[in-house]
């Protein structure tokens, strides 16, 4: 009798659960920006956030928990239930803080639940307006001639612009003097006063002076060349093979939920990225979404494995730790 | 020409509905921390800080700028009706003002204070307008060796100009330098006093500890005496100035008003230096100046003028270089990074709509703030009998909503409640709090500026002598200091400040 009703209790149990899926979401759902509000990846969520609740039928709400390069905000992800309700957007702050952070109490690798990716915002190698080198192929030459002699900025540890200073010094196989800055905002600043040679950095940062001749742009560092920026050349066409360095973003569940509820989340933001506002506004920060196909729980897993592995070795050998 | 096309933009952006709302509701809320004892502009802006989340840049810095004059004027209000400063750039206020007000004359004085105050306002904002831009522009070639002169400069002048004992002003400086340090090194991402408690890796939160040690550290120390706050003046008539007090205050006005334009530029300068100055002044050189604690009306005139020109011009730093003068600019700072917005020279270029706009709407708010506080005066008079322990947990509790909502972080209410206690202890022991936020704010970028200027310089600290720009932020820099400790300036100087 009494194992009898330990069975009923389980079946009831399983089936609540089971009625939990496919209900699901039954309340408001959670996504953690780990950065402040306003910055480029807040904006990203916020625009995604929108079409999901009107395809999932429940608010998708945007908490910012900033602090310690989207560390904080990620361990709080990690350790979360696993029940659908608390998401993280992250960007590829994702892949290097496995290597960047040393004691770090979550691993990126393992305790996440891929969803899918959401956008590539591509990066342009720029210079102070007077700077010597007319061409990708010039700049090139100078750095590895002159070496410590360039100065090159970057938006601070574990930054995008950060990493691709890092990815391009190892391409080239020359050190500069790195100078760091606290956000991307005063690097640009000391490029347009002319204080640094050189600066590696988002689109959505850059094509504006890029556009009124403030600064000089070399190069792209995506696959291919960019709509917007139709003029410049890719890095591997300019001969350093296979750099491409993006500041990706992607959307996971705590390891451990459901996999209906990752299928419906990722359907959701499949959705999202083919709405129209959301394209116009991505394409007004110089990105455009990911395929659908990237936009999958699959496909985010093995890009974040890649990305791990691509960036491990590059920070390894520069011997850089944000702790 | 260009001027008034900027001009014409700016009047567009604050005249806006949207925008003269926000403008009202900050001067509204600035006269009401004002009057009120013991909640200043800083404690205010701070909590108001993460609300601005969601708000548009323009809107959001006009109104937390709205809040700090408003409150220079709101502070003269409870200064001259019941000889207690709403704000410390009132103190001096209450010395003449309350003897007026004892005489029968609240109601000249109260006058005397907003006009007194529009008209500096006014001045100041012209001021800001003319030295502004061209500053920028300079500021374009500033390099970090510059920019570590200038805060060298900045850090020297709030030791020099700070009231009471040096020996104290320049421990909170160092103190304040200290709490900066903590978190990561901008270079290498090290980790500094974080005791591997990831939540300090990006250093103390500021606005927490702005709060703690302003906001709660001030309302632990009046919890301590209860005042009674009797109104004595509960009806105030005779707003009119006569003709006689209408020429005397002519000069006070105008000397108060150049006066704090000046101090409200330099670091460490602002309101309250600006009005105990300019009551020192008026004290040595009016010919009425037996009067003079008496209830003279040059006594009201000269430090109201004062604190509000030097409230106006402690922008001009904070808009064209990114620095701050004094904690108010600091989070006024704070609020432009929220924003997503870089402080420094490329704010009048690339954001002409918020600096424009911004400084406009300083002279309307102005104009706001005399129709506010001499028709409504009976309403704030009101407001001064609200009991603390009714207004003390509702303001606690708001500090504690606004520490949680910057990072949604639990851990920034815990800091706040720590540097509350840090607040209160200084207090007791007399040490001058603003000294420690403005090293706290300057400390990192004074690291970050010397660093990467000896970094592009390859090592050589000549670069700072060897650039002419920095050479002479640093001689001035210098000469200040031994100014300060030269034995017969010490003395009048703390002669001044006893006063």
């Amino acid at each position: 009798m009494r194992r009898l009703t330990l069975i009923a209790a389980a079946l009831a149990l399983f089936s609540g659960t089971a009625a939990a899926q496919s209900d699901y979401p039954t309340r408001p759902i959670t996504v953690i920006v780990p950065f402040t509000a306003g910055g480029p990846t807040d904006t990203v969520a916020r625009l995604v956030a929108e079409p999901m609740t009107r395809a999932l039928g429940q608010q998708v709400i945007i908490e910012n928990v900033g602090g310690a390069g989207g560390t904080l905000g990620a361990r709080r992800v990690a350790t979360a239930d696993p029940d659908g309700y608390t998401l993280l957007l992250h960007h590829i702050g994702q892949a290097t803080s496995a290597s960047l952070y040393r004691k770090l109490s979550y691993s990126p690798a393992k305790d996440f639940a891929g969803i899918g990716l959401i956008t590539d915002v591509p990066m342009t190698i720029i210079s102070r307006a007077d700077f010597p080198a007319t061409s990708i192929k010039e700049l090139i030459e100078t750095i590895k001639t002159k070496k410590q002699d360039i100065t090159l900025a970057n938006a601070g540890v574990g930054a995008v612009s950060h990493l691709c200073g890092m990815l391009l010094q190892s391409a080239l196989g020359v050190q500069v003097t790195t100078v760091p800055y606290k956000g991307t905002g005063p690097a640009m600043t000391d490029i347009l006063g002319s204080q640094v040679d050189i600066l590696c950095d988002q689109t959505t940062n850059t094509t504006g002076h890029i556009g009124t001749g403030k600064v000089k742009a070399f190069a792209v560092t995506t696959k291919e060349r960019l709509k917007t920026l139709p003029n410049l050349p890719t890095m591997d066409e300019s001969g350093v093979k296979g750099f491409e360095v993006v500041a990706w973003h992607g959307l996971y569940a705590p390891k451990g939920t459901p996999k209906p509820i990752v299928d419906k989340l990722a359907a959701a933001l499949q959705g999202a990225l083919k709405d129209e506002k959301v394209i116009a506004r991505l394409a007004d920060l110089g990105a455009e979404p990911v395929s659908q196909e990237a936009a999958t729980p699959a496909a985010l897993d093995k890009y974040l494995a890649d990305e791990i592995a691509k960036w491990k070795p590059v920070i390894e050998s520069a011997g850089v730790y944000a702790d | 020409m260009e001027l008034l096309g900027d001009l014409g933009l700016g009047f567009a952006t604050a005249l806006s509905p949207y925008n003269l709302l926000y403008c009202f509701i900050g001067v509204l809320l600035g006269t009401a921390v004002g009057v009120l004892p013991g909640l200043g502009p800083v404690a205010t802006i701070a909590m108001l800080l993460p609300i601005t989340f969601g708000l548009p840049p323009v809107s959001a810095l006009i109104m937390l700028a709205g809040i700090y004059y408003g409150a220079q004027y709101g502070g003269s209000t409870t200064a001259i009706l019941i000889n207690l400063p709403g704000e410390s750039s009132s103190v001096v206020t209450a010395i003449d003002g309350y003897q007026m007000a004892k005489q029968g004359r609240a109601g000249p004085a109260l006058a005397t204070a907003a006009l007194g105050s529009f008209f500096a306002g006014t001045v100041a904002t012209f001021l800001l307008v003319l030295a502004a831009p061209p500053l920028a522009e300079v500021a374009l070639k500033f390099g970090p060796a510059e920019y570590f002169s200038l805060m060298v400069l900045g850090l020297v002048a709030s030791v020099a100009l700070a009231s009471g004992s040096l020996l104290k002003a320049f421990t909170m400086i160092v103190l304040g330098l200290l709490l900066g340090l903590v978190g990561s090194d901008v270079e290498t991402g090290t980790q500094r006093f974080t005791f591997d408690m990831p939540e300090l890796a990006d250093g103390l939160n500021f606005v927490a500890l702005s709060m703690g040690v302003f906001g709660l550290g001030e309302i632990l120390r009046n919890l301590e005496h209860e005042h009674s706050r009797s109104v004595m003046v509960k009806h105030v008539s005779g707003l009119m100035l006569s003709k006689a007090d209408f020429k005397r205050i002519i000069g006070p006005v105008l000397r108060g008003t150049g006066l704090g334009s000046v101090l409200g530029i330099l670091p460490g300068g602002g309101a309250m230096l600006a009005s105990f100055a300019a009551y020192t002044m008026e004290k040595k050189i009016s010919p009425n100046r037996a009067q003079f604690g008496k209830g003279a009306i040059e006594g009201v005139a000269a430090p109201e003028s004062a604190n509000n020109a030097g409230a106006q011009t402690s922008f001009i730093p904070m808009l064209t270089l990114g620095i701050p003068s004094n904690p108010v600019m600091a989070l006024m700072i704070g609020a432009m990074i929220i924003q997503g917005i870089t402080p420094g020279p490329n704010v009048v270029t690339d954001e002409p709509e918020l600096f424009w706009g911004m400084i406009v709407s300083m002279w309307i708010g102005n104009l706001m703030l005399v129709l506010l506080n001499l028709p409504l005066i009976g309403l704030w008079v009101r407001m001064l009998t609200i009991p603390y322990h009714l207004l003390f947990p509702a303001i606690i509790a708001f500090c504690c909503i606004g520490a949680f909502s910057v990072n949604n972080s639990v851990f920034d209410v815990f800091i706040m409640a720590v540097f509350g206690v840090v607040g209160y202890t200084l207090i007791k022991l007399d040490f001058e709090p603003a000294p420690l936020l403005l090293g706290f704010v300057l400390g990192p970028m004074l690291e970050e500026n010397l660093r990467r200027a000896m970094l592009l310089s390859r090592g050589s600290p000549m670069v700072f002598i060897t650039h002419p720009l920095s050479l002479g932020l640093l001689l001035v820099a210098a000469a200040l200091l031994l100014i300060v400790v030269l034995p017969s300036v010490r003395s009048k100087r703390e002669e001044a400040f006893s006063e």
